[in-house]
């Protein structure tokens, strides 16, 4: 089909593409499935019409009447594919936002019509979490979807993302995506386990806590109770690290196959190259990995031209995920 | 931690390390471990790359060499 009704339409179905030329090894494969073809440019675009299609089914939010107003943390893409939501249903929508974000970032929200507060940058997503958590107890007639916490954020991947995978790549034996609010793995995750419980999903953590200078006590510490719910420690196989360095090589050796992409999905693929790298000679396996974003938001970071070592310690400051 | 950001340790076991940690730096003992001896569920502990929570926890084995690394779980929400 290529005739839609609505944008909203167009969330989901997006492709995979075989980036095995970049695999250390032959006899593992690698699927990158493009999230960035949705159209607020993310995966989070199925993560906002999940959530805001459930507040309207249990009528905490009632579309077409106007003046409703919805706020949410955001260090960008949840804001952005919220923004697009709510202006097609009606709604009004304050986004929590670090100041030290890319400024694309801003300015995609402010297409969509949405409001920005600022949160601390030194407090990182953390910051923005605690911020909208308090602005939400003093204005309980603002809807707080609270993607976090929310069932409809893994909801959206085990209903749509995950079966488009074994859809396409039925032979998949690894699935590999950034952990963030955890909903892509926990959903992902869960439908993989019900249907094809050999397959190992790995989660890909970027080292935020280097940069993110206000958590000076592991009591400003967060785990997404969407983890928590969907018992994560047991649903993962296994948790890596990549860091900055390692992200920023990686995006750009996906630019060397025509794919140009966010830097988190930069870390999403070194994460996958350590999970090939584990993989025995004498055994095939074929990975997918989620390729969140694409780059277009990050150019300011001059991620593919500058040199890496300064695009490095910028990260150390600027929040790139 | 005293102003360091990396230094050596000797123990077998990721626990070791952090209890050996803890007698270096007796005020950090409850930002890292539980009074079972647990990780502190805001607490992240790698080994190279690898979460150990996913390796045995606390009893997962090191060699010669590893790097540990030690960080407060975040909210990330962008990806």
């Amino acid at each position: 089909m290529t005739r839609y009704a609505s944008v909203l339409e167009l969330i989901g179905s997006t492709p995979v593409v075989d980036v095995s030329a970049l695999s250390p090894k032959a006899n593992v494969a690698i699927w990158a499935k493009l999230e960035g073809r949705n159209p607020a440019g993310s995966v989070k675009d199925r993560v906002a019409l999940s959530l805001v299609e459930a507040a309207e089914r249990d009528g905490r939010l009632i579309p077409g009447q106007g003046g409703q107003t919805l706020i949410e943390p955001s260090s960008g893409n949840t804001g952005i594919a919220l923004a697009l939501v709510c202006r097609l249903r009606g709604y009004h929508l304050k986004v929590v936002l670090p100041t030290n974000v890319s400024p694309e970032r801003r300015q995609l929200l402010e297409v969509f019509g949405a409001e920005i507060i600022d949160s601390p940058g030194n407090e990182g997503s953390n910051g923005a979490v605690r911020l909208a958590q308090a602005l939400s107890a003093e204005n309980p007639e603002w809807v707080f979807l609270y993607q976090y916490a929310n069932p409809a954020n893994p909801l959206a991947h085990y209903n749509s993302t995950a079966p488009e995978i074994v859809a396409d790549v039925p032979e998949i034996t690894h699935f590999v995506a950034g952990l963030g609010t955890s909903g892509t793995l926990m959903g992902v995750g869960r439908f993989l386990k019900e249907k094809l419980p050999h397959v190992q999903v790995w989660a890909v953590e970027p080292p935020s806590g280097e940069i993110v200078d206000g958590l000076r006590s592991l009591d400003d510490g967060y785990v997404p109770p969407i983890f928590i719910d969907n018992n994560g420690e047991e649903l993962l196989d296994r948790k890596i690290i990549v860091r900055p360095r390692e992200s920023i090589e990686w995006t750009r050796r996906l630019s060397e196959l025509g794919l140009f992409v966010g830097i988190s999905s930069g870390a999403a693929m070194a994460g996958a190259v350590k999970c090939a790298r584990t993989i025995p000679d004498d055994e095939t396996a074929t990975i997918v990995v989620i390729i969140a974003d694409d780059g277009w938001k990050y150019l300011s970071t001059g991620a593919w031209s500058d040199d890496i070592d300064e695009v490095v310690e910028r990260a150390r400051t600027t929040i790139y995920f | 931690m005293g102003g360091e950001s990396v230094i050596a340790v000797e123990g077998d076991t990721v626990g070791e390390v952090l209890l050996r940690l803890t007698t270096t730096y007796p005020g950090i003992k409850g930002q890292l471990l539980n009074d079972d001896g647990t990780l502190h569920r805001f607490l992240n502990v790698y080994v190279n790359d690898d979460d150990v929570r996913y390796l045995g926890g606390v009893q997962a084995s090191i060699a010669n060499n590893d790097e540990i690394t030690l960080l407060p779980a975040v909210a990330g929400g962008a990806w």
